[in-house]
């Protein structure tokens, strides 16, 4: 028996552990709760390594692996079956779905420990890994549309799990809708393809998509229609400009929440699909341009409001809006493996620093202020330690993970044409920035004279079954980067070797081999030195020099709040879309449409049925002989109805 | 031998004389009677026609039409009876409760 032809068993694992759950465990005790969830997402997760090992083994002609289960939807020419397939794209974000989604589980049973609805809690994370692990393995755009669906509900339910709070609840709402605009455009993207190549199948799609001409740049034809419209949907997913707004509020949902579906893996969906459809992508030079830049400019644009924000769970949504940024800028210069190297990366050092950050929040008695926080260092060892490790990695600090995976994502940005100087301009820039938003919440947090009440606030370490998934993804963020590694001393870098069957070579771009290596180097120390710059500010603005934030803050108010308030994006969406909406379901489809149009078509056949019967019963008079006129009426029109064909005047000659 | 069609005649100006009697006439003894005259006439329709066609059902219906004018004459009389006590009058535009 080879997994390999049952791979359905991956997903269905997670979706039987949240039915279980779900519908029988709210009167079960915790620990029968939890070794459920982590049960179901721990043997699913042994499932895919078991099915990446004899994936290994399979002959390079039978990748990539698609496995046919069942015909879905079937109408004319079109079939969309309940379809899996493994490549090794797959193979990248299967491990990394299951493996951080098992630790973050593990975690989250010691940090939900006290809060109510766990089982609905962990009910509904396993649905999440359920249609994750769908979105990841299907083999055709419809079925990859029901996983980005179904995450996109979960991750609505999660963000509305305390949905008593207001705020929560609205959150829920607004990622829901925002995504809703999004998936607008990938279903149109989705509709546009069949149109052109009638099947959504991956496999044909592709193979019919290869041959056919790239479209010139700046020219709209069908392939730059479809992928600019498949990236609206991936816009709307990984909060990118201009749908970025609904992630720094997702933080209302519980922090595993946030390390799982929105930092480690439902938000790197976008980054999978525009992988995914590359061969799309490369067809399209101006997709690919927007693709680009819209990943730069968000890189960029998240990484300024980071600066400013105090909230700990706020720095890192806008570090993970920054960072998807890089992934698109990545894919968008064409270097789709960079992208998803940094995707996998990221994932790691991400989901740690959410997690470490939730353990402080643990510690501390749920604030998330960093300006009443400091000094936790000593007390909190462990999380200190771990948070550093991947505050390290996400500057970009050799030899961690998030130092190889951008290093090659801002290599492949530098080579390219046109704007390659600017993307990496740019990149470098919010490398900067990363940086030094990153230590600066190290040094508010951890570092500094405490500023909570220590009297009030008893600091004391998490328990083991958050610590161990900490240490765990601490070390998967040291090594996690070192495949690429091999590529400094000239030989290929393993990772880009491992998905080259996917997206094929010569992706970057057209520098020479012999010279390319020189520039790597350059460019690396560059970063470094980028990063180590972004430290050293960091450091002596909050180490050295505490009151000087703040002098800062007030010499250049109007920028400093401007960057507070998140340059005033959603103060401009409620003004140019929220508002206007409202006002017009109010005023016209309530007011006008719904009221005067619906509601009286629907009263006024009511009212007028009431007044006939009020009209016709005063035929009912009482009155004997009026009943007598009635029915020898009655009696005559049905006489002269019978007889009708005799009186005709026409036929009276041909009666016999 | 009188033509059938004179007896057809004849039935239906009974006929209608019986139903102007029973819209116009306001005494329910009249409109009764006018009821039995409509009947009648329609027996003597039904005579006419067995005779013409050589046929006996016409008769074995007016024996019919007999027998339940007898029956609808006893239930309407005590009908009458009873309003004629009630109301101390037989005009029937005054027994007209069953309205709205």
């Amino acid at each position: 028996m080879s997994i390999l032809n049952y791979l359905w068993i991956i997903p269905a694992l997670p979706l039987l552990g949240s039915a279980i759950n779900g519908l029988l465990g709210s009167k079960w005790p915790n620990k029968i709760i939890s070794a459920i969830a982590v049960g179901s997402t721990g043997l699913s997760f042994l499932a895919a390594l078991e099915a990446v090992r004899e994936f290994t083994h399979l002959a390079p002609e039978n990748i990539p692996w698609v496995k046919q289960y069942f015909t879905w939807i079937v109408a004319g020419d079109f079939r969309a079956g309940f379809d899996l397939q493994i490549d090794h794209l797959t193979v990248v974000m299967l491990l990394v779905v299951t493996g951080v989604g098992w630790l973050i589980h593990i975690y989250s049973i010691g940090y939900m420990a006290h809060e109510g609805g766990y089982y609905r809690f962990f009910s509904y994370l396993n649905l999440f890994m359920f249609f994750m692990l769908i979105l990841v393995l299907a083999a055709n755009y419809v079925l990859l549309f029901v996983g980005w669906e179904g995450v996109g509900l979960s991750s609505y339910l999660l963000i509305g799990f305390y949905f008593l709070r207001k705020s929560a609840a609205d959150a829920g709402k607004k990622a829901f809708i925002v995504n809703r605009i999004g998936d607008f455009g990938f279903m149109l993207g989705m509709f546009l393809l069949f149109r052109t190549f009638g099947t959504l199948d991956f496999v044909p799609l592709f193979a019919k998509a290869a041959p056919l001409p790239a479209d010139a740049m700046g020219h709209l034809g069908m392939f730059t229609v479809a992928c600019l419209l498949l990236f609206m949907g991936a816009c709307g997913k990984s909060a990118q400009l201009p749908l970025y707004v609904w992630l720094p509020d997702a933080m209302e949902g519980p922090t595993p929440v946030s390390a799982l579906i929105h930092a480690a893996t439902m938000v790197t969906a976008g980054v999978y699909v525009v992988a995914r459809s590359h061969i799309l992508f490369t067809h399209a030079p101006t997709a690919m341009f927007v693709v680009a830049a819209v990943g730069c400019a968000t890189a960029f644009f998240a990484a300024t409001i980071g600066l400013v924000q105090t909230d700990i769970k706020r720095v890192l949504a806008y570090s993970t809006v920054s960072q998807l940024g890089y992934m698109f800028l990545a894919c968008g210069v064409g270097a789709f493996s960079a992208g998803i190297f940094h995707l996998m990366t990221h994932a790691f050092f991400k989901a740690l620093l959410f997690l470490a950050a939730g353990s402080v929040i643990h510690a501390i008695g749920g604030e998330q202020d960093m300006t009443r926080m400091g000094g936790l260092s000593k007390k909190i060892r462990w999380t200190y330690l771990t948070m550093l490790t991947a505050t390290l990695a996400i500057a970009g600090f050799p030899p961690l993970a998030g130092f190889f995976s951008k290093d090659s994502i801002l290599f492949s940005a530098f080579g390219t044409e046109p704007g390659g100087y600017a993307l990496y301009g740019f990149g470098l820039l919010t490398a900067l920035l990363t940086s030094f938003y990153m230590f600066r919440l190290i040094f508010l947090t951890f570092h500094g004279k405490p500023r909570y009440d220590e009297k009030k606030v008893h600091v004391h370490e998490s328990p083991k079954s958050m610590l161990v998934p900490l240490m765990i993804l601490a070390v998967l963020s040291i090594i996690g980067g070192w495949v690429a590694a091999p590529a400094f001393w000239g030989k290929p870098d393993y990772f880009a070797k491992f998905v080259e069957p996917v997206f094929g070579r010569g992706e970057t771009g057209t520098i020479l081999e012999g010279f390319a290596h020189q520039v790597e180097l350059t460019l690396a120390g560059v970063a470094v030195v980028a990063a180590l710059l972004g430290f050293a500010v960091a450091a002596w603005l909050y180490l050295k020099q505490p009151g000087k934030p703040e002098q800062l803050a007030k010499s250049m108010r109007g920028l400093y709040n401007t960057l507070l308030h998140k340059y005033y994006v959603d103060e401009i969406y409620a003004a140019l879309i929220v508002k206007p909406l409202l006002w017009i379901s109010t005023n016209v489809l309530w007011q006008t449409v719904d009221v005067r149009g619906i509601d009286a078509t629907v009263n006024g056949i009511a009212e007028g049925a009431t007044d006939i019967g009020d009209g016709v019963r005063h035929a009912q008079s009482g009155n004997t002989r009026s009943y007598a006129v009635w029915v020898v009426i009655g009696a005559l029109v049905i006489i002269a109805i019978i007889f009708w064909p005799y009186f005709r005047p026409t036929t009276v000659g041909m009666v016999r | 031998m009188v033509p059938t069609h004179y007896y057809l005649i004849l039935s239906a100006i009974l006929f209608g004389l019986g139903v102007v009697a029973f819209i116009f006439r306001r005494n329910i003894i009249t409109i009764f009677m006018s009821i039995e005259l409509m009947l009648n006439a329609v027996n003597l329709a039904f005579i006419a026609f067995s005779r013409a066609l050589n046929k006996l059902d016409g008769q074995v219906f007016v024996l019919f039409v007999i027998v339940v004018a007898a029956a609808e004459a006893a239930v309407g009389l005590g009908i009458i009876i009873v309003i004629a006590r009630n109301r101390q009058s037989l005009n029937v535009e005054r027994v007209d409760l069953l309205k709205l």
